[in-house]
């Protein structure tokens, strides 16, 4: 066991090493942080902007092997370097990991325990009105792309602040930081109300779907009978002995969701303002900020190869058949 | 006849019928569709902007006076071309890549595995988000294609795969290898063609997938560059102004998500006849 661990490790090491490398390379080679440099008025001498690139690492003049080396330097002692305009790639992204997780955190628990509950509910009432109905209704919410989703949310809680007469639901936005204490929380609170929804709709389809179908598998075998012919009750057999087998695949989901969480939402943090890791994403790559897109590369590759690990670990404890194998 | 009994089971499957008529008819609106509107979708009528539908403008004009009938039409096209493309594109390299490494074993499993493996680790959404602004204009949209398939084949490489390690060892291949046929030729003679199942069901859902992901990187000005048009950037020039001009944001949005829907019911429905045993 300790050796399968150390090669998976050392092999998630050199994936890692290598999804960072690539994505350094390709935004090095391909981006231009000059550009915004050069365009200012009154307009910055060369020699200037070349200082400045040079002491930030970004200077396109410098071969990019040279470049490179300094980078990974740095990168191999924990220092991702520079943003383009200087800041500390360490602290902005320490900073919107945690704005990413306050974000997704509510989401992500809600989609799934909702999922789970709605799942096993219909795959117990199958071919029911309840269940067709949930069936169609994830169906078609799956088919409704985040971007979408977030859109018409933000659409129908303009119009319905404008029909109340003032603000009812905040759409944009983390917090409003003119507030402290006690109303800052109930306002930070509100701002939370149409990013969670987006988030976990799609989540809610997609758990109820899976745990159904897995529930399904189980409610026909000889364990759930004999649980209800030894004298359990329906609920309690259902509960502690169905539920709880049909959720191995699904907490392998989620272990995947929970692991990724921090990588951020690029399209819900990006439409309701929320500068998290998905926005810096999209800001770094049109703001031509080099370091910033190699580090969310490096921290998304460390994120989904640590989930990967996670969901491993959380089927074999849950399944002891994995266990013995 | 097998195809016969799938064919007869998919037409008695209602999701899957009512999945086709709708396809049919969103297909037949985007190439049909352009030839009964009142303007070209390169036109720009300059007496009226962000004009709310009417007679003329069937479905409103931007804001630089194009006819939404006319535009969204022309981008509902090029979003069905790419889905398809890329459909194309990624279950093919999806069936040969993981067929390869299941067939051949050995190192060069080893190697194509490892491939999947690093492609699933790089954050696709970046690394074509850098490269397909940089393509210019002309063809570019075919190398967005391109790259949008090199990012979606790795999952169903993998079940292609562990598919492929079963079939190796049945009598039918087995007959083959002694006949002397050349490995490539068992491949694709007696391997790939025993996935068919899989292979459609996953090209279907691919579609789908791929049309959502043009829109969500168009969505960031990351797909297709203007002048062209696609059901992505329309949503996205139609979102920044949602609330003031609906139908700029409501037709793109709406035939988006008819299209994505038709495809996945057909896909739901090629699952239930091909594969009966399955229950997803």
């Amino acid at each position: 066991m300790g050796k399968y661990l150390l090669r998976r490790l050392a092999i998630n090491v050199i994936l890692v090493a290598i999804a960072a490398s690539l994505a350094y390379m390709l935004a090095a080679t391909t981006m231009n942080p000059r550009a915004a440099y050069e365009g200012r008025q009154p307009p910055v001498p060369e020699a200037t902007i070349d200082a400045t690139l040079n002491e930030y690492n970004l200077n396109d003049k410098v071969p990019v092997i040279q470049r490179y080396a300094t980078w990974a330097g740095g990168v191999i002692t924990g220092d991702f370097g520079k943003t383009w305009n200087g800041g500390s790639v360490n602290a902005e992204a320490g900073r919107r990991i945690m704005v990413s997780l306050r974000l997704m955190l509510i989401g992500t628990l809600l989609g799934f325990a909702v999922g789970v509950a709605v799942g096993a509910w219909s795959a117990v009432r199958q071919y029911k009105l309840s269940d067709r109905l949930t069936g169609v209704l994830s169906f078609v919410i799956m088919a409704i792309p985040v971007f979408v989703l977030a859109t018409l949310l933000a659409i129908a809680t303009y119009n319905l602040n404008q029909g109340v007469g003032h603000t009812l639901i905040e759409y944009t936005g983390e917090y409003n930081p003119k507030l402290a204490g006690w109303d800052q929380f109930v306002n930070r609170l509100n701002h939370l109300i149409l990013p969670t929804i987006s988030l976990s709709l799609g989540l809610i389809a997609y758990y109820s779907r899976i745990q159904r179908n897995m529930m399904l598998d189980v409610l026909n075998q000889d364990f759930v009978r004999t649980a209800m012919a030894k004298g359990l009750r329906r609920r309690t057999a259902l509960i502690k002995h169905a539920l709880r087998t049909a959720l191995i695949p699904v907490a392998t989901y989620f272990a995947f969701a929970f692991g990724t969480m921090f990588t951020g939402a690029i399209f819900t943090e990006s439409i309701f303002s929320w500068h998290g890791m998905g926005a810096w994403l999209v800001d770094s790559i049109h703001q031509n900020d080099v370091n910033s897109v190699a580090a969310v590369t490096f921290f998304t590759a460390v994120c989904v190869l640590g989930a990967a690990f996670l969901s491993d670990v959380l089927v074999a404890a849950l399944d002891p058949r994995v266990r013995v194998n | 006849m097998r195809s016969k009994v799938v064919l007869r089971r998919l037409l008695r499957n209602k999701q899957a019928r009512y999945g086709f008529i709708a396809l049919l008819v969103l297909v037949l609106l985007a190439y049909v569709g352009p030839y009964f509107g009142n303007y070209d979708w390169t036109d720009k009528d300059f007496l009226a902007f962000m004009s709310a539908p009417d007679a003329d403008h069937w479905w409103g004009t931007t804001s630089i006076g194009q006819d939404m009938y006319a535009i969204t039409l022309r981008g509902m096209q090029k979003s069905i071309i790419i889905g398809l493309l890329v459909a194309l594109i990624s279950t093919g390299l999806a069936a040969i890549v993981g067929a390869f490494a299941g067939y051949f074993g050995g190192w060069v499993d080893k190697m194509l595995m490892w491939g999947v493996d690093l492609l699933l680790v790089l954050p696709s959404f970046l690394i074509i988000s850098i490269i397909s602004p940089q393509l210019g204009q002309g063809a570019s949209w075919l190398w967005f294609v391109v790259l949008l398939a090199a990012f979606s084949w790795m999952i169903t490489s993998r079940v292609v795969r562990s598919m492929t390690l079963a079939i190796r060892e049945r009598e039918y291949v087995l007959a083959a290898v002694y006949m002397g046929i050349p490995r490539w030729k068992i491949i694709f003679r007696h391997i790939v063609p025993n996935l068919s199942s899989l292979l459609i069901i996953d090209a279907t859902l691919n579609v789908s997938g791929a049309i959502i992901g043009e829109a969500a990187l168009s969505f960031f000005g990351f797909g297709i560059q203007p002048p062209d048009v696609s059901l992505g950037t329309l949503i996205a020039d139609g979102s920044r102004n949602a609330t003031g001009y609906p139908w700029l944001f409501a037709f793109p949005a709406g035939l988006l998500v008819a299209l994505v829907l038709s495809v996945n019911m057909i896909g739901d429905g090629l699952r239930d006849a091909l594969d009966p045993g399955s229950n997803s």
